[in-house]
């Protein structure tokens, strides 16, 4: 007891938090005891795709088909879940962009090496409201309606309404497709409505006579309308023979190629079992 | 013994409060100056583009300023009348049976969670309004302002109250002594006692409506443009960070900017404070 004067609280509190620790640590030990764990994180676009995966593969663990392991995945976007590969607090980074220099120089720094596999790839689909007349776009036309030389549907044959344009917010994965292979280096008008998930542009596009958006093809529905673009229509089987311009792949970055634990699971997203989630979920499969 | 040791641990926790905040700040200085540094202060806080992904990026954040201060200042045009008017009525018109269900309403709006404000804001305001101004997109400057103005009404409505109860009863009963009538006792004698009281009401409710992040990130459109209609799209500054910083790469020239932005948010929000601090201490 004569710990105490300032130091008392101090040592207590010290106690109390070792205490819980080891409290927690006790209990969830238990539980996983032998088995080996996983964690994903990142792309808000892909972050279904992971979630449904992992809830097949576990599944399939728990009847005995394959190797047991506690998986789990979280979103956060493309940029986090590098940030998080690189300070080595999970094993998969899910991003919807390929890996920028800046974040390549900080890997090196670290002496890790961020390797991508590609998992499927996403088509971007423009999107107008139902009642809209268009029935197609070109590359161009979409650039000059996006950089606001073009600020109504007459101009590119259809009534004469003012366009509303929506884009997504510039840090996201789609957009910076979107940026590359529309806008070719210039920039959105800046009216433009920008809209944090393609869910937010799809139901804004659903409600707005006069908008055009983008989202990925997993968000087509008939509230909206999608637009062909030099009259190919977006669809899965375009994406793949490669008809359909406006694609993009979906990777996930792992340290050095994959190994252990996550070679098994990124084995199983490639697997036929893998890709039939993949194309059940409106994004396209490989191959 | 006990009393003893508890009493040493409250101090502690205090203590760490302001640990938490220091190290808050802290890290917005360290992330954010070097967005300062890179751009340049002037050239960040009044540059009129904000293309941060853009080749040159281009990080000029005075339309999201503006987006915020104006969001505000609509919210607080809306909020003052409601809630002053609900809380002059909750306390000095009607009978305190009634005013002890009443007032349990109205702090209930406060906790209700703010994506549920943005969802209303979507899926039943923003329809409304670009029904009714026949607006492209309803997603607007406006919409934005009556949400968060509905939003703020109980932090404002509620503290206003306490400081109109909190006006001794003698000054009212004074006030009725020399024949004046219950709305002159209100207007001019109840209120101004408790004016310090309701300024510093109206700036809390002002600091949450400008800190508030999803409901206008759902509700405001998203444009960065000056603001130069109430039926425009407008993106505030806590919209912005909300919105890129999952994408930014850590370190790079955007990330920083983020957190400049949010260093600049964090020193308005600070001023406010510091204003009710100054005011209540003045007028006591």
């Amino acid at each position: 007891m004569k710990v105490r004067g300032l130091w008392g609280p101090v040592v207590l509190a010290a106690a109390l938090v070792i205490v819980t620790q080891f409290y927690f640590c006790g209990l969830s030990g238990a539980r996983t005891k032998s088995r080996e764990r996983l964690s994903i994180q990142g792309s808000t676009t892909i972050l279904p795709i992971a979630q449904a995966i992992a809830e097949e593969y576990m599944d399939l663990a728990d009847r005995g088909l394959l190797p047991e392991m506690d998986i789990t995945v979280r979103g956060g976007g493309s940029g986090v879940g590098i940030t998080a590969l690189l300070d080595g607090t999970i094993d998969i980074a899910m991003a919807s962009r390929p890996i920028k220099p800046g974040e390549i120089e900080r890997a090196r720094k670290k002496g890790f090496n961020p390797v991508p596999t590609i998992i499927a790839k996403d088509g971007i689909a423009v999107i107008v409201h139902p009642s809209n007349s268009i029935k197609g776009l070109n590359i161009e036309q979409l650039k000059a309606i996006y950089t606001g030389q073009i600020s109504t549907w007459s101009k590119v044959g259809g009534q004469d309404k003012s366009i509303v344009v929506i884009s997504r917010d510039t840090a996201s994965g789609t957009f910076e497709t979107f940026k590359k292979l529309v806008l070719k280096g210039e920039k959105v008008r800046n009216d433009a409505l920008m809209l944090a998930s393609n869910q937010a542009v799809a139901t804004t596009v659903a409600k707005t006579p006069g908008a055009i958006g983008y989202v990925g093809l997993g968000y087509l529905s008939e509230r909206v309308k999608a637009l062909e673009i030099d009259k190919v229509e977006p669809s899965q089987r375009t994406v793949v023979n490669g008809d359909y311009k406006l694609s993009r792949p979906l990777f996930m970055y792992t340290h050095g190629e994959p190994k252990g634990m996550t070679k098994k699971f990124i084995d199983f997203v490639l697997s036929l079992a893998g890709q039939r989630v993949v194309k059940d979920l409106g994004f396209v499969p490989l191959g | 013994m006990k009393k003893n040791f508890i009493e040493k641990l409250l101090p502690l926790f205090a203590f760490l409060s302001c640990l938490f905040l220091l190290g808050i700040t802290f890290t917005l200085f360290i992330e954010g100056l070097p967005a300062f540094k890179a751009v340049g202060f002037w050239k960040f806080i009044f540059g009129k583009s904000w293309h941060p992904t853009h080749e040159p990026p281009e990080f000029g954040i005075l339309p999201l300023i503006l987006s915020s201060l104006g969001v505000t200042f609509f919210a607080l045009i809306i909020a003052i009348p409601l809630s002053l008017g609900s809380a002059i009525y909750i306390s000095e018109v009607i009978s305190p049976r009634i005013k002890e269900i009443l007032k349990p309403i109205i702090e209930l709006l406060a906790g209700i969670p703010s994506v549920v404000y943005g969802f209303f804001g979507i899926v039943f305001l923003a329809p409304l309004v670009q029904k009714m101004f026949n607006l492209p997109t309803g997603l607007t400057f406006l919409t934005a302002s009556i949400i968060l103005g509905i939003m703020i009404v109980p932090t404002i409505a509620s503290l206003t109250e306490d400081a109109i109860s909190a006006v001794p009863r003698e000054i009212k009963e004074a006030s009725f002594a020399l024949g004046a009538t219950k709305w002159e006792t209100i207007t001019q004698v109840v209120v101004p006692g408790a004016s310090s009281g309701i300024i510093t009401a109206i700036l809390l409710g002002m600091g949450r409506a400008m800190g508030e992040t999803m409901t206008v990130l759902m509700v405001a459109g998203g444009a960065t443009m000056i603001p130069k209609s109430i039926f425009q799209p407008v993106r505030p500054m806590t919209a912005t960070i909300a919105a890129e910083m999952g994408e930014a790469p850590m370190g790079s020239p955007h990330y920083h900017a983020l957190f400049a932005i949010a260093l600049a948010l964090f020193l308005l929000v600070l001023i406010f404070n510091l204003l009710v601090d100054w005011i209540s201490l003045k007028r006591r």
